[in-house]
């Protein structure tokens, strides 16, 4: 197993669009710490550059690659090995390659300008939204043969994560305004790892505005070491749920 | 006789006059001193008399002060008030109190006991005192040209309706408040119908209400002072004149605390203040004829939380820097002036140079009256959809206030 993850990271290292992808986060993040003096700006163009561009490039990438290697999946398929380790090694090579180009491209400018708790939070979950994605892509590209479809699928799920989700969860919101519906709004916001992540940056970013009284709430969940952890907890799940969807598909597919 | 001769012998003639009645004494109270009370020593002075307290615990209950002295702690003498009395009454003109230890005044819901207490009085100055779990701190009532300086309050009160103010000033007039630090109190500076008064340079920090509590006291000022920490910032209602220059207010955070909250004032002037990390910078509900220069509102929840009913407010060449909301409002009306601010968040260009923005600039997101109308949605807040949605109102406003712009705003931050 160790073997063909070595074999798949460096294969997907030394792909063009990973290294142009890395290059790509490296200029867009140097280039909004360099332009204003003001680090909040900056973190601000880089959370939505975490939440909408690392989880797209990701998909679709983690898709595309899966489809261009079927041939090669089927090679070693022929082999003495198992198909779960197959699977997973496909996986791990996926998710530490692109997580390691979005340490790289976002990382080292965030150490070099802004070491500040929000910075730290927005790198954690940039990695963790790209491994979470690669798994969902992982999901979206074992259902058919279909490439055109798979990837379509893919952009489809991007797309109710980063838009639709909120939009449903905005359009609730003033359903339901005449309701407390603030804590249901916690539990709601766990279904999208987008919206978790992006409420733990909200919370270092914003803690001025989310102090008032429905802030606090979510503050009083989101803010302590509990809710941290059930967050994390929640981002694990949000991990490893497709992966072992897509795993168990794998593992039934007939080839 | 040449005129320095002469001179000298009015100087020999001042050295003899001691021991004629009228020149101030000086009585020494403590262990083995003069007197072993406070008590006594006050029974024994003459007006004008100096009393010097040594350091010790001095338990004598309510000291009531009838002539106009002068009483000097050395070292920080104690003045315990056993939680049973009102430490200090002052019912005298002209009384110094200075360098005391006062602790544990009684605590009722009846009477509002002081640590030292002016009743009625004129030029009585309380310096350079600790007052340390006390009811009430400093209280002044009717009193006229008195100095609170120097002092150090702290209380640890728990509860709102059990607990008293630092410094309390109630129909008083020509008050000097400088270099006074209060903490844990209800209120840290407490002002109802307090005229011509300065506030300067004191610290009020987590108190349980307000830092600066101020009603119905017109024609004050209150400078360089930093509240800090409050349950509720700083609250300035029903007065006018006031003048509000170079304070700091800085965390106070909560759905009703305010950096500072303004309602129904007018003819006041708020300059050069530092607004800093609050849930609102300011609060503004029936504020009228207000002008507010070369403020810094940095990292707040909203900068600014102007109610429709405001009016005639000008704000100029204010910093608005990394606030979540810059401006909140609850109304389309607008009848302010904004103009020459900086905007961290403008997003236009100066084609001519002049460091002055050629589009205006709208302060109000929709994304803050969405907010301001179901304050769940916060938790949308950053997301690709809400984004979406303020570029959109941007181009074309539809929620918010079409007339709420600053026309000019600047390209670079004001230098303050």
């Amino acid at each position: 197993m160790k073997k063909i993850i070595k074999y798949i990271l460096l294969d997907i290292v030394r792909n063009k669009i990973v290294i142009a992808y890395t290059g790509i986060l490296l200029a867009i993040s140097f280039t909004v710490f360099g332009l204003e003096d003001n680090t909040q700006k900056g973190l601000l163009t880089l959370l939505n550059l975490v939440l909408f561009i690392v989880p797209l490039v990701c998909v679709i990438f983690s898709t595309i690659y899966i489809y261009n290697s079927s041939e090669f999946v089927e090679l070693l398929l022929s082999q003495p090995i198992k198909r779960k380790s197959i699977w997973l090694s496909l996986y791990t090579g996926l998710a530490g390659a692109l997580s390691l180009s979005f340490l790289a491209g976002v990382g080292i400018p965030l150490l070099i300008y802004d070491r500040s708790a929000t910075g730290i939070t927005l790198l954690v979950m940039g990695m963790l939204l790209s491994i979470i994605f690669v798994s969902i892509a992982m999901l979206a590209s074992v259902g058919t043969r279909d490439k055109a479809r798979g990837i379509g699928l893919s952009i489809m799920l991007w797309l109710y994560f980063a838009l639709v989700f909120d939009g449903i969860v905005l359009f609730l919101l003033f359903q339901f305004a005449d309701y407390p519906i603030e804590k249901a709004m916690v539990g709601v916001s766990a279904l999208n790892p987008v919206d978790l992540a992006r409420i733990m940056v909200l919370l270092k970013m914003d803690v001025s505005a989310l102090m008032g009284y429905t802030g606090a709430i979510f503050k009083d969940f989101f803010g302590t070491q509990k809710g941290i952890v059930i967050s994390m907890v929640v981002m694990a799940i949000w991990t490893a749920a497709p992966l072992l969807l897509s795993l168990r598909k794998f593992n039934r597919k007939d080839l | 006789m040449r005129p320095s001769t002469s001179i000298l012998s009015l100087l020999s003639l001042l050295f003899l006059l001691p021991g004629v009645s009228g020149h101030a004494r000086v009585l020494t109270t403590g262990r083995g001193q003069q007197f072993e009370k406070i008590t006594q020593a006050l029974q024994a002075a003459q007006p004008h008399d100096t009393i010097i307290v040594q350091a010790g615990t001095y338990k004598e209950g309510n000291i009531v002060i009838t002539k106009p002295v002068s009483l000097l702690g050395k070292n920080h003498p104690v003045i315990d008030g056993q939680k049973k009395f009102e430490n200090i009454s002052v019912k005298a003109d002209s009384v110094l109190i200075d360098g005391f230890r006062i602790i544990n005044s009684g605590t009722s819901s009846i009477v509002d006991y002081a640590g030292v207490r002016i009743c009625n009085r004129r030029y009585v100055t309380i310096s350079n005192n600790i007052l340390e779990d006390c009811f009430f701190g400093i209280y002044s009532q009717y009193g006229v040209n008195c100095t609170i300086s120097g002092n150090k309050l702290a209380a640890h009160q728990v509860e709102e309706q059990q607990s008293g103010n630092g410094i309390h000033c109630w129909k008083s007039d020509s008050l000097i408040i400088t270099g006074n630090t209060v903490s844990g109190h209800r209120d840290g500076i407490y002002f109802e119908f307090v005229t011509n008064s300065v506030i300067w340079r004191n610290i009020s920090h987590h108190n349980m209400r307000y830092g600066l509590h101020f009603m119905f006291s017109n024609s004050d000022m209150y400078a360089a002072n930093v509240f800090e920490n409050n349950g509720a910032g700083v609250a300035v209602m029903f007065s006018n004149h006031v003048k509000m220059f170079h304070n700091y207010f800085r965390e106070n955070w909560g759905d009703a605390a305010y950096g500072l909250l303004l309602k129904e004032i007018s003819d006041s002037y708020i300059d050069g203040n530092c607004f800093d990390r609050n849930t609102s910078g300011i609060f503004l509900e029936g504020v009228s004829r207000v002008e507010m220069y070369r403020n810094q509102f940095k990292e707040n929840g909203w900068g600014l939380k102007i109610q429709a009913s405001c009016m005639d407010i000008v704000l100029k060449e204010n910093n608005f820097i990394s606030n979540t909301f810059d401006v909140g409002t609850n109304g389309s009306l607008v009848l302010n002036t904004f103009t020459n601010n900086y905007w961290d968040k403008y997003e236009g260009y100066d084609l001519n140079r002049n460091k002055i923005g050629d589009v205006p600039y709208r302060p109000v997101s929709m994304y803050s009256i969405i907010v301001e109308k179901n304050p769940p949605a916060m938790i949308l807040f950053r997301s690709l959809i809400t984004s979406l949605m303020d570029r959109s109102e941007k181009v074309l406003p539809s929620l918010t206030p079409e007339n709420l712009k600053d026309p000019n705003p600047l390209m670079k931050p004001v230098k303050l």
